[in-house]
Order: structure tokens, then C-alpha cells, then sequence
């Protein structure tokens, strides 16, 4: 493995994709396009598309500020506002960034948007957050309610409520915004685009069962989910990114890689892991320096399926029922399933992917994902018979990564398994 | 012969086990941690083997005959040789540092001060090492530093010499002595010093001079091989070891007090900065665990805070606490609004060892939460580290356990604090052969 001082290796893939991501950043802060604020977890790109609003993410914002060492102080102005210690740190961020002057990542400023469009409710903190920017801008505010799905299963009467939201609520107020007339027949093409994408991205999901994984789906994975869970799904451009990709991961496969690093590939595998919860975006080269040092690498992971599942029940966006499968997209989301689906899937993702264990990753200030995960770690080590381990840190605020604490944790975790490995213990002494 | 040592390198003390062939342990050996950990790993295993030719020679000298009268003895005159060999290179290092800049002017006089307080110190010790003396700690700092402050505020006083000036000396030749590690000879010299002296104290031995010598000298010429050392605890990463000689102090606990009591299901371990919440199956292998988070509040440091608060000993809060009649509610889980609370309880006239006991089952309401979120008491229990000699922790903690988990059997050990090391030892047990 190469040493840490040198710069940082990146893929055709990731180069590719920076340059799609700051080319929206342009585009929203062009003046040029409507803008609409929206969340990651169901979000209706294809829908905007139709109407040529470009797609503003609130919590990619936070991530990006986060990467840079920015949040700290976002977080703090918004503390000095009169936000909580405890509250979401995606809000807090968004907020003290608007505060210091609502900068994008490009260097110019964010302008007003014409339209917040919050597309699922799982989350309550999204709701609440929506209300403060409303008060802030002013503008027309969509609140599709998405229903939870506590009993595991999608109704048609959860489908049919959504789309009547569509029907009369979103497309309305996007066709008085945008001035343009809602065409069903754009729609279903965006959609065809992005099950294309999608196709090619199950695909690189897949990919991890295979010994030594050629990719990292948690670490790796977030830059790999990137397009698909932002302003890209259902673009021309998403379809050539997941087909570079997957030329990448495939040529990884033939010479039997082990997965990549920002240091370069890891040199040997020795722990497989499936985590759950988001990961700390201010450390986040150092938390995955943790794992790629002592040889784990992460085969699956919650967080690469927050923005829409694809794998579990093989959902693609379907352009002969677009509105029907925006609705499915929606209800699908990670957090918007209930506690014994999300526990069949990480003892799924263990056992097909050959595991050696569940981590999982504990957000401080995020209710939706946190609340029920050591009941559901409990469960998925029944399930599976393999152990499992938590550990706790923060989205955004650097306050909250304990670098010593979690490494420790994370250490004894691996030596966990090497000790389960080997079954052996010990035989008792006289003391 | 081929041995297998444990280090526990803890914020506030290291320990070491040190065991043989057939995981029997032979000796376990305690130091503070200093801001060296190097150092406290060495002087650690030193003790660690000093204990054991302690054992080896007990061997030797078979039961009966007073044989355990001697041993107890030659611990005890052991004790007093290193103390003064130690406080010889306490004073001679003193002595150098007098040449410094800042003490070179007054050194006629410092000197003067030095040699009455270490002349002082050692005819006194024969009393600190007397048969059944009790001492609060068996560190040299702590019996030489407290001894010498005593003494040199007096002496310095009467040759007009500031307090601190001679303060300053000390706390320069305490760092180095620290410093030190005693060699494998020096020990044996003290030893056999140690042995001739007791021969001489202890009436009634069926075992002549010349046969006791004899066996300490074969027991000193064995050779104790460090066949594997595997380290763990918070200095772990300090330590000039290969990675594969480490351990986390998780494993080594949960397997530590595996071997102590077989039957251990679940252990807590409250150290001087985090407490442990530890799950292990029948072989002592850790199937899951929850620690502190973010705040050490609930943990040995806190205790430390609260003596430190009440201007009395850390040793003395348990004993207080045992007199209460009632506990006071203590709400506060942070460290140092727990000292605010504790000053406005006194200030409402509330009993001190009320307080106290408030206090102490505020720690354990902590230590409850981590035990439940590692998956609870279902069998039996462990408790280690240093806290488990706190008699009113306790207290406080069987009765919550049985509060929330029913009667269980609740172990401790009186070595508790060398859990890890034993964990440790035992690693390196496995690693080795």
C-alpha cells in the first residue's frame, strides 16, 4: 500500500464524477435554471428533470462542507442562533452555512430557491428543517408524505395516495414554477435512463461476494452511489459514469484486487464486513484508514441503499407505470422500512456475502437511523451466528469522532473474530 | 524455564502476570503508570518476576517447618532493601542536581538539608517495613515523596531554605529514579540481603541458613525466558512490541476473568478512564461488549475528582460512604457538574456520607446502562478493576444487579485489578506455544 503523504489515487470513475457534481453546482448557481431544495432519500430527479429544475441537496452540501473541515464552525453559528446541541448536524450545518454568507462548494453563492420539495417524511427532522428554509425563502413548499412501511409491505393504498400527491399537489406546483407543461411521455424516458443506471449499479453491488472484494461498499460505496442518489438519476450522463464503473470493478475482478483505497489497493483482505448507519463524514479518510489498515473491508452497507433500494426486492424505476414507481421509489427508502425488514436485509447482506460480522455505526443526532440498532444487532447476530459490534459518532459536527475510542473499539472488534476464528479459548487456571 | 507474560498498561497503574508452562500463575507484578509507558512495562514485568521467584522459592522450601513465616519476612525485608537501595539513588541523584544553574548557590545548604532528610527517611524505614505496618501505597514515589515533603518542610524551615527549592530537587530526581528499571542482579542482591536479614529476625525455622540460601540461590539462577509478551490497555500502542503481541484490553478482560471464575457470563470492568460491559461464552471469548462513550464520567477518574472535591483520600470514599443511612439523589452523570451538585448538597447540610453513597450509585446507575446495553446479566457476573475495591461500588452494584436481574452470583476477585494482565498472560500463552 502506498504511503499516506502521497496524494490521494483516484479512478476514472471518481474523476468523472467530481466533474458531473461541480457542473451541477454550476448549473444551480448559474441563475440561469429554477432551483429546487430537496433530500437524498427518495428523491424525485426524473419528476424535476421534466420541468428543467436543477436539484439542490441540502445534506450533500453538509457532506461537502464536512469533507472540507467546514461544518465545525457551520454547526456552531447555527448553535449561536439558538439550535441544540442535540439536533441533526445536517440541519445545524445547512443552517450556519446560509448564515456565513450560503457559499457553494464552487466559491459562488447559493441563489433563494424557487421550490423546497420534501419527498419523504421518514425522517421528521427533514420536515422540521423544511420549515425553517420555508421561513427563511418564502417559496412554494411541497410536502409529499411518504407512509411508513410499518408492516413490511407496500399497499396499493399507500401507492395510490402517493401518486394522487403527485397528481395534484407536486406536478401542479412544478408546472406553475417552471412554466412548462407536464409531459408523461419525458418522464418515461428520464425513467428508462435511469433503470439503465440502475442495472449497472446492482451490478457493482453484486460485486463485493467475490474473495478478495475488488470494492469497498461502504467507504468506496458512498462515492459510488453518488449519481445515482443525486441530480444524475435518469441523465445520459449517470448511464456513461455506472458503465465506466463497471468496466473499472470488472478489470479490478480479472486481476483479483483487493479493494481500493485512497492510498492505493488494500494489500490483503482479512475481515468482510456489512455496516450499518451512515458513516462520519469530518474523519472520513482517518475512520476508513481504521478499517483498510487491519485488512476489513465492507461488502455491503445500509448507507449505500439510504437514497433507494435496489437490490433487496429488485426495484427499478419503471417507465411503464412512472408515477406508480416513483411511488415505490419513495416507499422503498432504507429508513422508511420497518426494523425487521432493515434486520432481514443486513442478515441477508451477511450471509451472502459471506461476512465475518455486523458493525454498526451510531449516529448521535440521527433519530431515524439510530433508534432500534442494538435490538437490531441483536437479532441479526441470532440470525446469523456471527458477532456483532457498535460503535458511535457523529454525520457532520467533528465534536463527536473519538478517534481513540472508536479505533479501539474497532480493534478489539477484529480480534473478536480472529478469536472466533480460531474457537479456541483457553482452559481455566489456578489463581 | 519458558514463560508467558501479560501487560495491562492502564491511565493509572500497569500490571503484569506472569504464568508458566501449564498457565499456572507465578507471579503478578503493579506499578504506576508514570507518563512513561516504556518504563512502567519494564518495572511491571520486573515485579512480575520477582513475585515469581517469590513462588518458586515457597516451592522450594515445601510447607511447614515456618517456612511461611520466613517467606512473609524475607517479602517484607525484601521490601525494605529495594526501598533503600531505590532512596540511595533517590539521594544521590538529588545530589547532582545540585550542580544545576538554579540551585548551584545554595548548595552547601541544600545539601546540608538533603542529608538530614535522607538520613532521617532511612532510619525511619525499618518502621514504614515493620511487621504488620500498614502502608497506603507500595509505590516508592508515593512512601518516599510523602515522607520527604513531611520532612523537608521542617528541615528546610529551620535552615531558612525554601520549601519549594527543595521540592523543585525532588521532583527533578524523582522523574529519573522513575526512570529506572532494576537489573535481574540487583533484585538478586536484594534478595539475598532480604534473606539475611529474616534469617536472622525469624525464631524457630526447622530449615538452616545455609539450605535457605541455597534454594534462593537455584531459584535465582533459574532463568526466566519471556518466551511471549503480549500487551494491552490504553498504552498498548506505546509499547515496542510487534502487532501481533497486542491485545485490546476487551478481550484480555473478558478472558481474564474467564479464568478467575469459569462460570463468568458477563464482566464489567470500571478503570480509571472508561468502564466495560463485557459478554463472553463459556471459553471466555468475547461475544460482545459496550463501553463509555465520549465522557469518563462514571469512572475511576471520577472517584478520583470527588476525593479531590472533598479534600480527602481516595481510599476513604468508600468507607464513608458505607456509614450512610440513606443515598442521596445525585442527578448528575458529568463529571463536573457532579462536583457542583455534591457542593450544593453539602451547603443544604446534607450528610456527608449521604452524599457519598448518592454519588456512588450515581457511578453504578452508569455502569447498569453499559451492562444493559451489552446484553444484560443472564448468568454469572464479574466485576474488575480498580473500583471493585471500593466497598461501597459495591454495595450499590449488587443491589442493582439484583434489582434489575434478580439474585446472581457477583464475583470478585481481591486480584481483580490484574484481569487484563491474566487475560493478557494467557494470550500470550496461546501465541506462544
Amino acid at each position: 500500500m502506498n504511503n499516506s503523504n502521497q496524494e490521494v489515487i483516484k479512478s476514472n470513475s471518481q474523476l468523472l464524477q467530481k466533474e458531473m457534481i461541480s457542473r451541477n453546482y454550476d448549473r444551480i448557481t448559474s441563475g440561469q435554471a429554477k432551483v429546487s431544495s430537496t433530500f437524498v432519500p427518495g428523491n424525485l430527479n426524473e419528476l424535476l428533470m421534466c420541468f428543467d429544475i436543477a436539484n439542490n441537496l441540502p445534506e450533500i452540501n453538509a457532506i461537502q462542507n464536512a469533507m472540507r473541515k467546514k461544518s465545525g464552525d457551520f454547526i456552531t453559528e447555527a448553535e449561536r442562533s439558538g439550535h441544540s446541541e442535540d439536533v441533526c448536524t445536517y440541519v445545524k450545518a445547512d443552517i450556519g452555512m446560509m448564515e456565513k454568507g450560503n457559499i457553494a462548494p464552487n466559491g459562488k453563492p447559493f441563489p433563494d430557491p424557487d421550490m423546497l420539495l420534501l419527498s419523504y417524511t421518514g425522517c421528521f427532522t427533514f420536515l422540521k428543517w423544511f420549515e425553517l428554509l420555508r421561513e427563511q425563502y418564502k417559496c412554494p413548499t411541497v410536502m409529499l408524505h411518504v407512509p411508513y412501511a410499518a408492516d413490511g409491505k407496500v399497499t396499493k393504498n399507500m401507492r395510490d395516495y402517493i401518486v394522487t400527491q403527485l397528481k395534484e399537489e407536486v406536478i401542479p406546483t412544478m408546472e406553475k414554477i417552471s412554466g412548462i407543461k407536464f409531459d408523461i411521455d419525458r418522464l418515461r424516458e428520464y425513467l428508462r435512463k435511469s433503470a439503465q443506471a440502475e442495472n449497472d449499479l446492482v451490478w457493482m453491488l453484486e460485486q463485493s461476494k467475490h474473495k478478495p472484494s475488488p470494492i469497498d461498499c461502504y467507504f468506496g460505496g458512498v462515492y459510488y452511489m453518488g449519481p445515482i442518489f443525486t441530480a444524475f438519476r435518469g441523465t445520459d450522463e449517470a448511464i456513461v459514469y455506472y458503465k465506466l464503473l463497471r468496466e473499472e470493478i470488472q478489470q479490478r475482478i480479472d486481476l483479483g484486487l483487493c479493494a481500493q483505497t485512497p492510498e492505493g489497493d488494500m494489500t490483503e483482505e482479512k475481515y468482510r464486513l456489512v455496516v450499518e448507519g451512515p458513516p462520519n463524514w469530518t474523519s472520513f479518510r482517518e475512520f476508513w484508514k481504521m478499517f483498510y489498515e487491519m485488512g476489513a473491508v465492507v461488502v455491503a452497507s445500509s448507507y449505500t441503499k439510504v437514497g433507494g433500494v435496489y437490490d433487496y426486492d429488485n426495484f427499478r424505476h419503471d417507465p411503464d407505470h412512472p408515477l406508480e414507481s416513483l411511488a415505490d421509489y419513495c416507499l422503498g427508502v432504507y429508513t422508511n422500512r420497518n426494523l425487521p425488514t432493515r434486520v432481514d436485509m443486513l442478515s441477508r447482506n451477511v450471509k451472502e456475502y459471506e461476512a465475518d460480522g455486523l458493525l454498526i455505526n451510531s449516529i448521535k443526532s440521527c433519530n431515524s437511523f439510530s433508534a432500534g440498532q442494538l435490538v437490531m444487532m441483536r437479532e441479526v447476530e441470532k440470525l446469523t451466528g456471527k458477532p456483532g459490534a457498535f460503535i458511535e459518532t457523529d454525520l457532520v459536527d467533528p465534536r463527536y469522532f473519538s478517534a481513540a475510542n472508536v479505533k479501539n473499539r474497532l480493534e478489539s472488534y477484529f480480534q473478536m473474530i480472529d478469536q472466533k476464528r480460531r474457537a479456541g479459548g483457553s482452559a481455566t487456571v489456578a489463581v | 524455564m519458558r514463560t508467558f507474560i501479560g501487560i495491562d498498561l492502564g491511565s493509572t497503574t500497569t500490571k503484569a502476570v506472569l504464568m508458566d508452562e501449564n498457565r499456572q500463575v507465578l507471579g503478578r507484578g503493579i506499578t504506576n503508570s508514570r507518563s512513561n509507558y516504556d518504563v512502567a512495562a519494564k518495572v511491571s514485568k520486573q515485579e512480575s518476576k520477582i513475585a515469581a521467584r517469590f513462588t518458586l522459592f515457597k516451592n522450594a522450601l515445601g510447607s511447614g517447618g515456618g517456612a511461611e513465616l520466613l517467606l512473609t519476612d524475607l517479602e517484607r525485608n525484601f521490601r525494605l532493601e529495594q526501598f533503600l537501595s531505590e532512596l540511595n539513588q533517590l539521594e544521590e541523584t538529588c545530589y547532582r542536581y545540585l550542580d544545576h544553574e538554579r540551585f548551584k548557590d545554595l548548595k552547601g545548604p541544600l545539601r546540608e538539608a538533603l542529608e538530614t532528610v535522607f538520613r532521617t527517611i532511612i532510619v525511619e524505614a525499618p518502621t514504614i517495613y515493620a511487621p504488620g505496618a500498614e502502608r497506603k501505597s507500595d509505590f516508592f514515589r508515593d512512601i518516599a515523596g510523602s515522607r520527604f515533603m513531611n520532612l523537608a518542610e521542617s528541615v528546610g524551615k529551620q535552615a531558612g531554605l525554601s520549601f519549594d527549592v527543595l521540592l523543585n530537587v525532588y521532583d527533578k530526581s524523582i522523574i529519573d529514579i522513575e526512570s529506572q528499571v532494576s537489573s535481574d542482579e540487583t533484585v538478586s542482591a536484594q534478595l539475598l540481603n532480604g534473606l539475611t536479614r529474616a534469617m536472622g529476625e525469624v525464631a524457630g525455622l526447622d530449615i538452616s541458613k545455609a539450605d535457605a540460601q541455597k534454594a534462593l540461590e537455584s531459584v535465582l539462577g533459574q532463568e526466566l525466558e519471556e518466551t511471549y509478551v503480549v500487551g494491552t490497555g490504553y498504552g498498548r500502542v506505546r509499547l515496542p512490541f510487534p502487532k501481533e503481541h497486542i491485545r485490546s484490553e476487551i478481550l484480555c478482560h473478558g478472558l481474564g476473568a474467564h479464568m478467575m471464575f469459569p462460570q463468568t457470563r458477563t464482566v464489567l470492568d470500571i478503570g480509571g478512564q472508561d468502564t466495560k460491559g463485557i459478554q463472553v461464552d463459556e471459553n471466555g471469548i468475547v461475544v460482545n461488549f459496550q463501553m463509555n462513550d465520549r465522557c469518563a464520567a462514571g469512572c475511576g477518574r471520577y472517584l478520583g475528582y470527588i476525593a479531590d472535591e472533598m479534600n480527602i483520600g481516595l481510599h476513604e470514599l468508600g468507607p464513608i460512604a458505607m456509614k450512610a443511612t440513606k443515598a442521596t439523589r445525585i442527578n448528575s452523570t458529568c463529571t463536573v457538574f457532579a462536583g457542583a451538585e455534591l457542593r450544593d448538597r453539602m451547603a443544604m447540610g446534607e450528610n456527608r456520607a449521604d452524599i457519598l453513597a448518592g454519588l456512588h450509585r450515581a457511578i453504578m446507575l452508569r455502569a447498569m446502562s453499559i451492562i444493559s446495553r451489552s446484553g444484560g446479566v443472564t448468568e454469572e457476573f464479574t466485576f474488575t478493576g480498580g473500583v471493585a475495591k471500593n466497598e461501597a461500588a459495591v454495595k450499590e452494584l449488587r443491589q442493582l444487579i439484583f434489582e434489575n436481574y434478580g439474585e446472581k452470583t457477583i464475583n470478585i476477585s481481591a486480584e481483580s485489578i490484574y484481569t487484563g494482565a491474566l487475560g493478557g498472560a494467557s494470550f500470550a500463552h496461546s501465541a506462544g506455544n
